[in-house]
């Protein structure tokens, strides 16, 4: 042995090698070594990981509540008739659900189990907007009879309902759901009934044929992370026209203008290479479109005494995005064959879905020291698809360091899937920073409780 | 070639004694103290970090895989096998920055 005074000796830190580029656009969205984030919502990392594990989803109380108060206020604000409805599958965890309904919020939902939960939550049926192309007989039997809004998708669906109608001698209020061109995004024609065809108007003509049902709502969703807020303008404008149109020719009367969702979130999408501070419109802008237009297009309204509809808002997205994170462990480093490092980290696209389309803020828990260097992000699954960041500029990692992905809140504890490793904890920071767990780590137990094993298969020595 | 067997598993490792890369190689690019290294070759400039920078040093003396290591044990608080690893990484990414 050499030496065994090791006080003075400085700790070995990996060895980065880094290729000056000069006048490029950095197009690895840059992690400045500098930045780093090591608590969320005031609650240290390191503690949240030690009490709960890694991978660890972790949702903020505080930041919920303000988006959701944020929202309604930008659009009652410019606007007299206003209902908020969260909508369930870009997060239902119970404990999400519930925080905007005690906000005030009602639910949108798109199937029975959607439904289901949200009746189990305590939201009575006329404060649910059911839509959905697939609203079996048995949960829309219950939706009708609980005064759910029903928005209805197809001529199928209308006649079922009819026919529900008829047979329980009720009087059932819907809406229609409808699709258009907007001019600026792509026409999500697959739902509901189409305007420039004519096919919508023949469907209140229906409806109005029926002596059970009653057309008093028009929706359309026009898509999701829409960017360019002129597309709220030409939807609220088609919407309205079309109002007109419905209840002069056919007697109706709306109450209801539902303007779905799609408002894009402080997220990066992939392909698009400025910040999302940069792209992104503010809640203002978007609720400026929607309520300009709608107050312009039903001013007339006014006048003849007929009342403004109810404007319905559906947002997901933009509202719990920035209200979660993930946490992940690295668990091994490697270099690929062409030179660049790769990180693997114990949460995959099995945990963060939009992983395929986002480029996650991707923040280190510490200082590090170090260069940064062009490294790719794995997820521990064995599928060359589980990339978690294709491109991004890290100093050197440790086994056991925890990155920070940002924001993860919409359509991840949705569409997460259970596949090879286990879901991990879902942790709510509380309002007084209480953490609680609000969906528990699954186990052998959980994972396999549906599975049923016919006797014959139940020893497996070979035979 | 032997850089891309593992030392550890490698029974070779401890009767061959190479250097881990053209010494030729290194010693023609220009190094400062700060760890900005300069490749009068091709032109281009590159930042090495504190032990990249050491590194690059033993590398210059033409040393061989384990005198590197065991040089590096001595100056530095880290596993033995970490720096091997961490210094196998590093001699492939100046390979592929320089090529012969
Ligand atoms: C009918 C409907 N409403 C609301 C939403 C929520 O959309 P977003 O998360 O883009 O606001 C969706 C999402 O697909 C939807 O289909």
């Amino acid at each position: 042995m050499t030496d065994n005074t090791t006080a003075d000796k400085p700790v070995w830190i990996k060895p980065t090698l880094r290729a000056h580029r000069s006048g490029l656009l950095n197009k690895f969205g840059a992690v400045p070594s500098r930045q780093w984030q090591d608590e969320f919502e005031d609650v240290p990392v390191a503690d949240l990981i030690h009490q709960f594990g890694s991978p660890l989803f972790v949702i903020s109380e505080q930041r919920l509540r303000k988006n959701v108060r944020h929202l309604t206020r930008a659009f009652s604000a410019r606007y007299p008739r206003v209902q908020y409805s969260w909508s369930y599958k870009t997060n239902y965890l119970n404990a999400v659900c519930a925080i905007a309904h005690q906000e005030g919020a009602w639910a949108e939902v798109v199937s029975a189990f959607e439904y289901e939960k949200a009746r189990n939550l305590g939201v009575p049926g006329e404060k649910i907007l059911f839509n959905g192309p697939h609203k079996p007989r048995a949960i829309l039997e219950r939706a009708i009879k609980e005064g759910a809004h029903i928005h209805v998708d197809h001529l199928d669906e209308l006649q079922l309902i009819d026919e529900i109608a008829r047979a329980t001698a009720q009087n059932v209020e819907i809406t229609l759901r409808l699709n258009f061109d907007t001019g600026v995004t792509e026409p999500w024609s697959r739902f509901g009934f189409n305007v420039e065809s004519g096919q919508a108007l023949d469907a209140a003509w229906r409806v109005a044929h029926s002596p059970n049902l009653k057309l008093t709502g028009l929706h359309s969703h026009i898509g999701t992370f829409v960017m360019d807020t002129r597309a709220y303008r030409a939807q609220v404008k088609t919407m309205c026209q079309f109002m007109e149109r419905a209840e002069k020719d056919t007697g109706c009367q709306i109450d209801c203008i539902d303007v779905g969702g799609g408002f894009a979130s402080r997220n990066a999408l992939q392909g698009v290479y400025l910040p999302p501070e940069q792209v992104v419109p503010s809640i203002d802008q978007y609720a400026e479109a929607i309520c300009d237009t709608l107050l312009e297009a039903t001013h007339g309204r006014e006048r003849e005494g007929r009342p403004r509809p109810l404007l319905l808002l559906e947002t997901g997205r933009a509202v719990v995005d920035d209200a979660e994170i993930l946490l992940t462990s690295v668990v091994g480093n490697k270099r690929l064959p062409d030179g660049r490092r790769a990180t693997i980290v114990d949460a995959g696209v099995n945990l963060l879905f939009t992983a395929f389309w986002y480029h996650h803020n991707v923040k280190p828990t510490r200082e590090l020291s170090g260069v940064a260097e062009e490294t790719v992000l794995y997820g521990p699954l064995c599928m060359n698809i589980d990339v978690m960041r294709a491109s991004i500029l890290l100093p050197p990692l440790d086994v056991g360091d925890v990155l920070m992905f940002s924001p993860v809140g919409a359509y991840n504890n949705t569409q997460w899937l259970q596949f090879i490793e286990y879901r991990p904890n879902v942790v709510l920071v509380h309002d007084d920073r209480q953490v609680s767990i609000v969906r528990a780590a699954e186990d052998l137990q959980a994972v396999t409780a549906q599975e049923r094993l016919p006797d014959h298969l139940r020893d497996v020595s070979p035979r | 070639m032997f850089y891309n067997r593992h030392p550890m598993t490698n029974e070779s490792n401890t009767t061959r004694r190479e250097p881990l890369i053209d010494a030729k190689l290194v010693q023609r690019l220009a190094v400062s103290d700060s760890g900005f290294v300069f490749d009068p070759v091709s032109g281009h400039s590159f930042s090495v970090n504190e032990t990249g920078l050491r590194i690059l040093r033993l590398l210059k003396e033409g040393q061989d895989l384990p005198s590197a290591v065991k040089a590096l044990c001595d100056e530095f608080l880290g596993s033995a096998a970490d720096i091997e690893r961490d210094v196998l990484e590093f001699a492939g990414l100046l390979r592929k920055q320089f090529p012969a």
